[in-house]
């Protein structure tokens, strides 16, 4: 079964089985591989915010660094008025790359090549910006759908496909993660099939390829964290600073 | 009827099939562990979020604003030591300017002093040299006046006295004299 691209993919129970009532929420491979990931954030981190030295040493630039690249993001994209959600952002960004990060070593489990996994972060990040547009603006949030200078007969048309466009959000940034991890991983174990069944005469050149693959894949697990973060910044800017 | 039982058997066997896919497929569309997976993320991410929102971001954000304060305070020290100094290098110019000028004051009179000095030295000199010279030549003059005259005394004493240790005789001076001043003016008149 281990010849199969997709078996990688695959979840199952580590330890006993966990129900509350008809529900299974057994610790999984997936489980583990979260825990793993959030466990390395906060011990990078802490390391990094333990000393208070003029010139940092390396973890702590590391995490210095890090803390001013978001920072940095946010107000590009949202402005001051994005300050609050500053510790969202961060650990969605954090915990999005180390998922990703933690996925290129061979063997383990990405957790983020699961549409689920990314899916309940864009649900959640959806659900929350809306309800952020509500309270800041009340009934002003549909404004969004109306876009300015549109000529009154197209009107209609306009706002249905704003509306279309706003509610597929979560769908196409969930889908977004998921699929970029998923593809990647599935290629790699492609051209790490091709390699074994090739054998010593062939199998050169797909080795070739996994190893490129390899560095497209370690960019691309950056990329989509920052895509990530980056796109829930806009749609948190569309909800703090209505511009229609 | 028979239609029924095909349709029945399509439906059945498209049901197999997509129970096959759904296990060979991608594991993604597994529902079996949504749930878990749905109730771990919340947990890792929920207790990830809280912990750096409240321990470890404000300290990060603690370090940067001081070190952006200490490197903002040292950059006023600078500038405040930077405009000190440089008053104080305009000080110490204009302290160099003054000392020149007064060097130059100090100088100046000294030359003029001096040389006052000098001229009046040698003013006083020269009167001096004038006024010794001015006496000496009086006394030129006045032995050049007095001069024939002693001669002829010494010449009448002298010739008297010859006449008196040749003839032993003690000749008349006023006839010595006579004889002598005769002999001169013949001497000036050859």
């Amino acid at each position: 079964m281990a010849a199969n691209p997709m078996y990688q993919f695959n979840v199952y129970r580590i330890g006993p089985e966990i129900k509350i009532g008809e529900v299974d929420i057994s610790f999984t491979n997936a489980s583990l591989f979260m825990v793993i990931s959030a466990l390395a954030i906060l011990i990078v981190f802490n390391l990094g915010s333990k000393k208070k030295s003029l010139i940092p040493d390396k973890i702590q630039l590391l995490s210095e660094l890090s803390y001013s690249f978001v920072s940095k993001m946010i107000n590009d994209t949202a402005g001051a008025k994005g300050k609050p959600y500053f510790s969202f952002i961060f650990s969605l960004f954090m915990f999005v790359l180390f998922c990703n990060m933690f996925g290129m070593i061979p063997y383990s489990f990405t957790v983020t090549s699961h549409i689920i996994v990314t899916f309940v972060l864009a649900a959640f990040i959806f659900i929350g910006v809306t309800i952020i547009g509500f309270l800041k603006h009340g009934l002003g949030y549909l404004k969004l759908f109306v876009p300015s200078g549109v000529p009154i007969i197209l009107l209609p048309l306009i706002v249905v496909i704003e509306i279309i466009s706003y509610l597929s959000r979560p769908i196409s940034l969930s889908v977004r993660l998921f699929a970029n991890m998923m593809a990647g991983h599935t290629m790699m174990k492609v051209f790490g099939g091709f390699v074994v069944s090739l054998g010593l005469v062939g199998g050169w050149l797909p080795l070739g390829f996994s190893v490129a693959l390899t560095g497209l894949e370690i960019l691309v697990a950056f990329l989509q964290a920052y895509v990530f973060a980056i796109l829930t910044c806009i749609y948190l800017n569309d909800a703090l600073n209505l511009h229609h | 009827m028979k239609k029924i039982i095909i349709y029945l058997y399509a439906l059945f066997s498209f049901n197999k099939i997509a129970i096959s896919a759904e296990t060979g497929g991608m594991p993604q569309l597994n529902p079996e562990f949504w749930y878990s997976q749905i109730f771990w993320l919340t947990i890792t991410f929920g207790i990830l979020l809280i912990i750096l929102s409240k321990f470890i971001l404000p300290k990060i954000r603690n370090n940067l604003e001081t070190r952006k304060s200490q490197i903002m305070e040292n950059i006023e020290i600078a500038d405040n030591q930077k405009t000190s100094s440089e008053k104080n290098l305009k000080e110490y110019d204009k302290i160099i300017f003054d000392a020149k000028e007064n060097a130059k004051k100090t100088f100046n009179l000294a030359k003029e002093k001096i040389q006052l000095d000098l001229s009046k030295e040698r003013e006083k000199i020269e009167n001096e040299l004038n006024s010794e010279i001015d006496d000496i030549e009086n006394e030129i003059k006045d032995l050049k006046k007095s001069s024939p005259e002693k001669i002829n005394i010494i010449a009448v004493d002298t010739a008297a006295e010859i006449i008196q240790k040749l003839i032993g005789v003690e000749a008349n001076k006023s006839n010595v004299s006579a004889i002598v001043n005769e002999q001169i003016k013949l001497m000036k008149d050859k």
